[in-house]
């Protein structure tokens, strides 16, 4: 650069390249560089060239965002992910568990039809399926649902169409369980949905509903895990589970609740497949 | 609540035209701008309540992208800067070809002025957020500009020269 000594810095020639200056200061610019031709064309070349470049890229940012882009779609990704680290986890306890011949018991209530015991495999992947999910999401502050009980309507329709059943999101006020919400969830090649609750201390309860194709019915079975119980069962091709951190005298209530629930909606809405 | 979607959303378009001027591919710029919204939303807990969300994506963007390049795995391709112009381009087109030249002639720069380029010429933050977003002083930032823009000139004006010798 070979200009004359500066009474206007580099600095500042660069904020006008970046159209940054403002009164007074821009005065003085423009009439530096009006009085100093060279330098005049050289900052003058400089501003055309960043007109250019951002001209050049402006098309670029004017592109509609692919889909795979799309945050709601990272997050399901990413919360697959997660789930299927966790349901491995639980796959392991669950082995465990029944390693040890403590884990386990089936419990019948002699409702009609209840209680082939080769399903346990199939209720094992309900319950494993259902702990993974209320471990994941229980202690969720932020977003313990995807879709919260305001919207129950449209949450059960939601859940309804993507399982191919009709749903409900079962009653527990007279156990002291209020609906928060639910979320749709994979399970397998299918997906499941989560209905949560939670009574008047903040303790939450999951009822757990997911495709099991060819599943025969089952009694209820009970699965203890730390402080989780789980009460589940296989129902005309579909798996449920109520969990909780609940002993299992009071959770067996709530599990029978929400299977009569189901039974009189299967009964009300025969189903559909989406 | 501040859901994410929302607050990123608006900002992907940015992103998208930051990292397509980095590797200068499409494809190669969706992956890095995934791989940036994953890694956002997998620390989204972390972020600094207050904080310049705008400046933290493109931090992290730029972080992903110099890993990639250490690690050799760049995939952008580079446009020739000089190049072959089509018979009988006319005056008309010239700031087209200039434009173009640009671009490339970016990709000449050592990628901190080119980074410095863009997040000022074309992404607006000042020059303070791109001092922080680089990791230099204020003083280095602006130093840097102004070379950044000078070299870009000296390319463009060999690269023009090239250019009108061959259309003549």
């Amino acid at each position: 650069m070979n200009a004359p000594p500066l009474p206007v810095g580099e600095d500042e020639l660069q904020a006008y390249i970046d159209g940054r200056l403002a009164g007074d200061r821009l005065a003085a610019v423009e009439a530096h560089l009006a009085a100093h031709l060279d330098l005049g064309k050289r900052v003058a070349t400089d501003r055309r060239q960043r007109a250019l470049l951002r001209g050049q890229l402006e098309a670029k940012a004017n592109e509609p965002v692919p889909a795979r882009l799309r945050i709601a779609s990272l997050q399901a990704a990413h919360r697959t992910r997660r789930l299927g680290q966790l349901g491995r986890i639980a796959a392991v306890i669950a082995i465990f568990a029944v390693g040890v011949g403590g884990g386990w018991y089936g419990a019948s209530l002699g409702r009609p039809g209840a209680g082939t015991v080769a399903q346990t495999a199939s209720t094992a992947t309900v319950t494993q399926g259902a702990v993974a999910a209320y471990r994941t999401f229980v202690v969720e502050v932020a977003h313990p649902v995807e879709v919260d009980a305001r919207h129950e309507a449209h949450l059960v329709q939601w859940l309804s169409r993507r399982l191919g059943r009709p749903l409900a999101a079962p009653d527990l006020a007279k156990f002291g369980y209020t609906l928060m919400g639910g979320r749709l969830l994979p399970a397998g090649s299918g997906q499941a949905a989560q209905f949560m609750y939670d009574d008047q201390s903040g303790k939450r309860l999951t009822v757990y509903v997911r495709q099991a194709e060819g599943g025969n019915e089952t009694a209820f079975r009970f699965q203890r895990e730390g402080d989780t119980a789980s009460f589940a069962w296989i129902d005309r091709g579909f798996g449920f589970a109520v969990t909780g951190m609940a002993l299992r005298e009071e959770l067996l209530p709530i599990a029978e609740a929400v299977y009569h629930g189901f039974e009189r909606g299967e009964d009300a809405a025969p189903t559909r497949k989406d | 609540m501040a859901d994410p979607g929302a607050l990123l959303e608006p900002l992907i378009p940015s992103l998208r035209r930051y990292a397509y001027a980095l590797v200068r591919d499409h494809d190669a710029a969706d992956d890095l701008v995934q791989d940036t919204l994953e890694r956002a939303l997998s620390r989204w807990i972390l972020r600094r309540d207050g904080g310049d969300l705008r400046a933290w994506l493109f931090t992290i963007l730029r972080n992903l992208h110099l890993d990639a390049y250490r690690r050799g795995r760049r995939q952008g391709t580079h446009v020739p800067l000089d190049l072959a112009p089509m018979p009988g381009v006319a005056a008309t087109q010239d700031n087209a070809m200039e434009a173009q030249d640009v671009l490339a002639a970016l990709d000449q720069l050592p990628e901190e002025q080119k980074s410095l380029l863009l997040l000022v010429g074309v992404e607006d933050f000042s020059y303070e957020a791109a001092a922080r977003l680089l990791g230099l002083p204020l003083g280095t930032v602006m130093s840097r500009l102004s070379r950044g823009r000078q070299k870009l000139r000296a390319i463009l004006e060999v690269g023009r020269a090239t250019l009108l010798r061959r259309v003549k």
